[in-house]
């Protein structure tokens, strides 16, 4: 096991109106931790000089929750593709590396502190539409519906999608347009989410343009950026549905 | 001795019956009645959308930044119900044997048949909102087996069963959000319960950006706030996972029921170092189609742990497939407690297969092999090399654990298609939770538990795919209906004033507890007591228990409580965003909340499930159950002297009580 002597420069910035900065911190970790376990060793290691701790969102720590929200190196969810911050090894850095980490940055996401963001705006766009209208108890037995498996298969990747918001973060309009296309697909695929995907989709546009994303203009960096691998088709899928509602009138 | 309420009648009509004879609340009414749901995780969400739906006025708190990110999230295997599309003999009954005879006959049958009635209607509703499940080619839904039951009826989303199911409740919790029917409230931690008259009516909450400590009022408080496996710091729980609003409703008087009947998962990947944040499970479906062995020799064993040898270099005649051979049977997918245990056995005797010695393989080449001829014969692919039949089995292996793979992959470094996983058993769940009755409902007039929070359904260990199926059961089927045991008593109740002295006094409390931590000033982290905690409840009440340890064990909890009292440091403020000070509270519980697993586990002079004791096991060293002594439910009022036992027996009318074999 072999120890890395790293500097670690991060965004500290103390309430969302403040300007922040950037501080330089040494850490020694080791190849086997986890970038937040490399991240709870500069932070213990505050705490016991009486400092404060770098604030950063993170929960499961299995890649799924969503909850952690960096920029390493520049990149959303750091270096490795398809990968979590939280599932991201130090093996995957240098011996002596200054690795540089930030919030993510977009106007709907303001910082709170240091690393945390505020991304209730996902939240709000999914109380827009994001949803099926039935209420507990009103379902048909769950094999009523026959579903081919591969459009079930499809409608599961969109609706992998963890609610992290790196592809915000990644893009350089700050559109939501990945996260909201992602479910907007995965309940279109399905029969009975195409029921009101009409509705579904203006109301979930427009709230999306109400806080403030930025527009599409088909960068593709969402994509790449994206730990889950959710497509850009979704995008195109959101477009098509988007069009076709507006020329039925709703 | 409690009282659990069970309805009279044959086990098969007890709930039907029930359900239409429980007092309804009109929905003029409803509209005037509000309830507090504490927690978003599959019990919360689906409780806080369904009671939104039938009109009555909830407040809903997390302390995440959304209600999509609470645990329940992580869930990988499935979800079990009793349709028996697979055609296999699967009914009611015998899920509901199976959940008995898996909690190894310590949970109450009456609940038990009422969750296996509701994970029917489960899976109809979950397809109704869009959980993408897997299906077969003909559009059906499809099954597969899990640890513990000999049918196939556990139900899937790849291995992301839990994620697809949280999806689903908090977009029907997203709906209510949005209709106005929910009022949510992010980033709230409970950190008080309000009680006015006996009866809870509100809990106080710190918000975690601001630190202001504020009051919220209701009629009745359902607490949906998950389990305290991170008691063991090191567990497959989330990091922020906490006992803090069952703990405070425990000072306030609840009981807390079988504490130390907590669930070590046999397939996790090991500890790698100190620095180690969390474990990580490998979903139980893994144990499939994954054998699990160590090697017959121990120069073997000692050879790998040096890294001189690899697990794939071992002839198979030198492989110990240590539960195919103690459990024929079952093979593989005996019950968690049965393998983990297991896996101790063989590591303990020297066999372990890592550099710690504290790991078993977990091997896939079998059932790469086999899902490769078969994959072959399907595509009419005759004469392929062995290298072939091995590439088509891994895509179908892929296909089917792709994402865990992956993972194991991320964080071990090492391809689990080529190399055998290794695995060790982690803290993973805890059965044991605040006492309810049948209605869901504490000893607390209106304090409501659902989910893991409570101790009802799983006994003394969980079956594999039966922690969702309970949560969504308690949430979308059970506390719509049985909540109103307790609110059409309340209709003319009117609101309640968060400014009243109870409210007053609760928030007075709690800023007190947090300055008492802010002015100890002294020099170690909230984490680092954590982390001693942690391990002396592994030592001393982990996979296996002895008397002498576990006074050992409580004695030490207390010695560290009084040192945390002393030398705790948490830097920054009251009223500021302080993660460090979140922590300090929570640890501050786990304290008490270990001492009285501790004093549970040494009451219970027997082993059942997951909770081992050495003094009680058979001439074979399986667990050995005392039926005569210990068919209770031990229920605990706390005393920071000596916590007080109350006993709830445990009546058997349908199930014969057998030792249970999986050989």
């Amino acid at each position: 096991m072999s120890d890395l002597h790293l500097n670690i420069k991060v965004w500290r910035q103390n309430q969302k109106n403040d300007s922040g900065h950037f501080e330089t911190y040494k850490v020694t970790a080791n190849e086997h931790m986890s970038f937040l376990e490399m991240l709870d060793v500069l932070n213990e290691q505050l705490v016991r000089e009486k400092k404060d701790p770098v604030a950063f969102e993170h929960d499961c720590r299995e890649g799924i929750c969503g909850t952690c929200s960096m920029v390493i190196n520049g990149q959303p969810h750091g270096p490795l593709a398809a990968t979590t911050t939280c599932q991201l090894h130090m093996r995957f850095f240098k011996e002596g590396e200054t690795i540089v980490v930030e919030p993510f940055r977009a106007s709907a996401f303001p910082v709170l502190k240091d690393l945390v963001v505020d991304r209730s705006s996902f939240d709000r766009i999914i109380q827009s539409g994001g949803f099926i209208s039935v209420n507990t108890g009103q379902a048909p037995d769950g094999n009523a519906i026959p579903i081919e498996k591969d459009k079930a298969g499809k409608s599961f990747e969109a609706a992998a999608c963890i609610g992290c918001g790196a592809c915000v973060a990644a893009c350089p309009n700050g559109s939501a347009m990945l996260f909201t296309s992602a479910k907007v697909t995965h309940l279109g695929l399905l029969p009975q989410g195409k029921v009101e995907e009409e509705k579904r989709v203006q109301a979930m546009v427009a709230q999306m343009d109400k806080e403030g994303f930025g527009m599409c203009s088909n960068i593709g960096a969402c994509e790449a950026e994206c730990p889950k691998e959710i497509k850009l088709e979704n995008i195109a899928y959101l477009n098509r549905a988007y069009l076709k509602s507006v020329f039925s009138g709703e | 001795m409690l009282d659990s309420k069970i309805p009279s009648g044959h086990i098969s009509e007890k709930w039907t019956k029930y359900k239409s004879e429980i007092p309804l609340v009109a929905p003029n009414n409803k509209r005037k009645l509000e309830i507090i749901v504490v927690g978003t995780g599959l019990a919360g969400a689906a409780a806080a959308a369904s009671l939104g739906e039938l009109g009555y006025h909830v407040k809903c708190f997390t302390f995440h930044d959304s209600p999509r990110r609470a645990h329940s999230i992580a869930a990988q295997g499935g979800i079990n119900a009793a349709k028996n599309y697979s055609n296999d003999g699967d009914s009611i009954y015998r899920l509901f044997y199976d959940t008995i005879k898996g909690g190894d006959y310590r949970a109450r049958e009456g609940n038990v048949h009422r969750l296996a009635e509701a994970s029917v209607d489960i899976i109809d509703q979950c397809v109704a909102q869009g959980v993408p499940f897997a299906r077969e080619y003909g559009g059906l839904l499809e099954n597969r087996s899990f640890g513990g039951v000999q049918v196939s009826r556990t139900f899937y989303a790849r291995g992301q069963t839990g994620q697809q199911l949280l999806i689903g409740a908090y977009q029907a919790l997203s709906r209510q959000i949005g209709l106005g029917t929910v009022q949510m409230y992010n980033r709230h931690e409970m950190i008080e319960l309000v009680l006015v008259d006996g009866k809870a009516r509100g809990i106080v909450t710190r918000n975690l950006l601001t630190g202001a400590i504020e009051s919220h009022s209701a009629h009745a408080v359902v607490l949906a706030t998950g389990g305290y496996g991170n008691v063991f710091y090191l567990s497959t729980n989330a990091m922020t996972c906490n006992v803090t609003a069952a703990w405070r409703s425990v000072r306030k008087g609840a009981l807390m029921a079988n504490p130390c009947f907590t669930q070590i998962h046999p397939t996790c990947i090991p500890v790698s170092g100190e620095y180690q944040s969390k474990l990580t499970l490998m979903s139980e479906s893994l144990r499939n189609d994954g054998r699990v062995w160590v090697p017959k020799k121990k120069e073997d064993a000692i050879a790998i742990q040096q890294g001189k040898l690899k697990g794939v270099n071992i002839k198979e005649e030198d492989r110990d497939y240590f539960l195919e051979r103690r459990y024929p049977a079952f093979g593989n997918l005996v019950p968690r407690d049965v393998a983990s245990r297991a896996a101790k056995v063989e590591c303990d005797k020297g066999h372990g297969v890592s550099p710690t010695g504290l790991a078993v393989f977990l091997d896939f080449s079998a059932a790469i092999e086999r899902y490769g001829k078969t994959e072959a014969n399907k595509q009419g692919l005759h004469n392929l090399s062995k290298e072939q039949i091995i590439e088509l089995g891994e895509k179908v292996v892929s296909a089917k654990y792709g994402n865990l793979f992956e993972m194991y992959d991320k964080i071990t470094g090492e391809n689990p298609y080529k190399e055998p996983m290794k695995i060790y058993p982690a803290v993973h769940y805890t059965m044991g939770g605040l006492w309810v009755d049948y209605n869901l409902e504490t000893n607390i007039p209106g304090l409501f538990a659902l989910g893991e929070c409570n101790f009802s359904d799983h006994g003394a260990n969980r079956l594999g795919a039966s922690a969702l199926m309970q949560g969504l059961a308690d949430g979308y089927f059970v506390i719509p209906y049985t909540i109103g045991t307790f609110l059409s008593k309340e209709i003319s109740t009117p609101k309640f004033d968060p400014k009243g002295p109870a409210f007053v006094e609760a928030e007075k409390a709690a800023k007190d507890r947090i300055q008492t931590l802010l002015n100890i000033k002294g020099n170690q982290t909230a984490e680092s007591f954590h982390r001693r905690l942690g391990k002396i409840m592994w030592d001393y009440c982990g996979m296996a228990r002895n008397e002498e340890g576990l006074k050992k064990g409580r004695q030490m909890i207390r010695d560290l409580k009084a040192e945390f009292y002393k030398d705790l440091f948490v830097p920054g403020n009251a009223d500021e965003f302080n993660p460090e000070l979140e922590k300090a509270l929570r640890v501050a519980d786990f304290m008490e909340h270990g001492e009285l697993m501790m004093v549970d586990a040494l009451e219970r002079n027997e082993s059942c499930g997951g909770h081992f004791r050495e003094e009680s096991v058979t001439e074979e060293g399986e667990a050995k159950r005392n039926d005569e002594s210990f068919s209770y439910v031990a229920a605990w009022e706390w005393d920071d002297n000596e916590p007080k036992l109350h006993k709830e027996d445990l009546v058997f009318e349908y199930i014969k009580l057998v030792t249970r074999s999986y050989k």
